[in-house]
């Protein structure tokens, strides 16, 4: 689904990603772990193609097609989601409006029809009695007066609505309770799919217990230097980074 | 006032002189008065620019909703001299959309005369291209004038940098028991929050919408017509995307 190769990235003058290649299949969770500036979030942003974030060399392909060359809206309609570490505030514009208008925008790229008012509340009433959001709060303007915790169920509402094929989740359970911990990991769990794959950007083994990966990377200095199972991530909750990847 | 404005002008400062000039003397003044205890809604649509002036009277407990929409090309000034009598409320909603070489104005002079009366404004510019946009906000209240309230908020929403944006709030107070609050910015589209939209399937230009519409949208809150207020959304919504 998802093969990078070779991925070399800037972040202005300055090289993050160093030769980075990964492959993520269809029906896999893949989880990425590293210490502090090792380029886990460079990852994710370049993946989802945010400005200021520029490839050097290398490759990233998904379904086949080069995603390095479409607009980040495009990748979105292709079926990438991107989990912020920090979501937005968005004053003004409801998170159902949003919603519906990313939806929509997306079904209109693949040349699919719109959903209707019915039926996208159908999945929205679904979808956020999982994640505990009310109705109130859906009608605000986006993630404003959130918590951090109910901007990242936040986060895993709108992962259950735009139904992507890959979730890349950039530290989705960083600032959470172990109560909301359980909650985002229970959307990521529903997400879970034979076609669909995620890839996990976290510091802690924490979510790991909730969200079993089949794959655990470790992330440092730009590139992938340890692959393992699940196994890799209690290893490294035990002997820290400096230990595996030095 | 019959002598053509100059620079020195302080209400004319950032006017586009040339243009009005041209349009010198401007017709007299509308009047918009409110009688005791009324209520009365008035949306003043500004498209082929001109000059404008309104003398509003409110008299005692009287309420006027007042939303003005500025989309022209050329040189266009809306000015609201506004009296307030005890007890009156004036909601002041106000839209500049610019692009090419249009100068638009909003000048307003709200006039807290008599005590207990309130007023709040809210005035929202966006600007592209190398238009000028102005929004000179006096409010001005009475000696005996207590227990005035007056708010007041101007945002300017830059889109390229090659567009101006004037604020000027002024306020002028004689009475000692008031509150007057008032605030300015100047920005640009939050690139943190495009990106945001763009990552859940926006274009660019579909983000940039919805984030304009949702910045222009404090102007128009004082309205009770909901037909008039999705009217104005929908002129400031149609002026986004033939922009884009």
């Amino acid at each position: 689904m998802l093969v990078i190769e070779n991925l070399h990235a800037n972040v202005g003058d300055k090289p993050i990603l160093k030769g980075l290649s990964l492959r993520v299949n269809a029906g896999e969770v893949h989880a990425i772990m590293g210490p502090n500036g090792a380029g886990k979030s460079t990852l994710a942003h370049v993946l989802a193609g945010r400005e200021g974030y520029v490839v050097t060399q290398g490759t990233a392909t998904f379904e086949g097609k080069d995603l390095l060359d479409l607009e980040p809206h495009e990748r979105a309609a292709a079926g990438l989601f991107l989990g912020f570490q920090y979501p937005v505030e968005i004053p003004g514009v409801s998170n159902l409006l949003f919603l519906r208008t990313a939806l929509n925008a997306q079904r209109r790229l693949r040349g699919e029809a719109e959903i209707s008012g019915v039926d996208f509340m159908k999945k929205v009433r679904a979808e956020s009695a999982v994640l505990a959001l009310d109705m109130d709060m859906l009608k605000r303007g986006v993630n404003v007066g959130f918590s951090g915790g109910e901007k990242k169920r936040n986060e895993a509402f709108q992962l259950g609505i735009l139904e992507p094929k890959l979730a890349l989740l950039d530290e989705t359970d960083s600032g959470l309770d172990i109560d909301a911990l359980r909650i985002v990991s229970e959307g990521i769990n529903r997400f879970r799919r034979p076609d669909r794959a995620v890839l996990l950007i976290t510091h802690y083994q924490r979510l790991l217990d909730h969200v079993r990966p089949d794959y655990v990377h470790v992330l440092s200095g730009g590139r992938i230097v340890e692959t393992g199972g699940a196994d890799l991530a209690l290893r490294l909750e035990a002997q820290g980074y400096e230990g595996i990847a030095a | 006032m019959t002598a053509l404005p100059t620079r020195k002008t302080e209400a004319w400062r950032y006017a586009d002189l040339r243009a009005v000039e041209a349009l010198w003397p401007p017709p007299p003044a509308r009047l918009i008065s409110v009688r005791e205890g009324g209520a009365h809604e008035e949306v003043v649509r500004v498209r082929d620019g001109g000059i404008h002036d309104f003398r509003v009277e409110l008299a005692a407990n009287s309420t006027l909703r007042l939303v003005i929409l500025v989309q022209s090309a050329g040189y266009a000034r809306v000015a609201v001299e506004a009296h307030l009598h005890e007890g009156a409320h004036l909601d002041l909603g106000g839209i500049l959309l610019g692009d090419g070489d249009a100068t638009q104005e909003i000048v307003t002079d709200v006039r807290h005369d008599k005590p207990g009366a309130s007023s709040n404004q809210r005035v929202r510019l966006v600007l592209d291209e190398r238009a000028t946009g102005t929004y000179l906000g006096r409010i001005a209240v009475a000696r005996d004038a207590q227990k005035s309230d007056a708010e007041q908020s101007a945002r300017a929403l830059v889109l390229k940098r090659t567009a101006t944006a004037n604020l000027k709030p002024e306020l002028e107070i004689f009475a000692d028991d008031v509150k007057c609050a008032h605030g300015c910015t100047v920005g640009e589209l939050d690139k943190a929050a495009r990106f945001y939209l763009q990552s859940r399937g926006l274009s660019r230009a579909e983000a940039d919408a919805l984030l304009t519409r949702a910045f222009v949208a404090d102007a128009l809150t004082g309205l009770e017509d909901s037909a008039a207020r999705e009217a104005l959304e929908a002129e400031t919504v149609a002026w986004l995307e033939q922009r884009s």
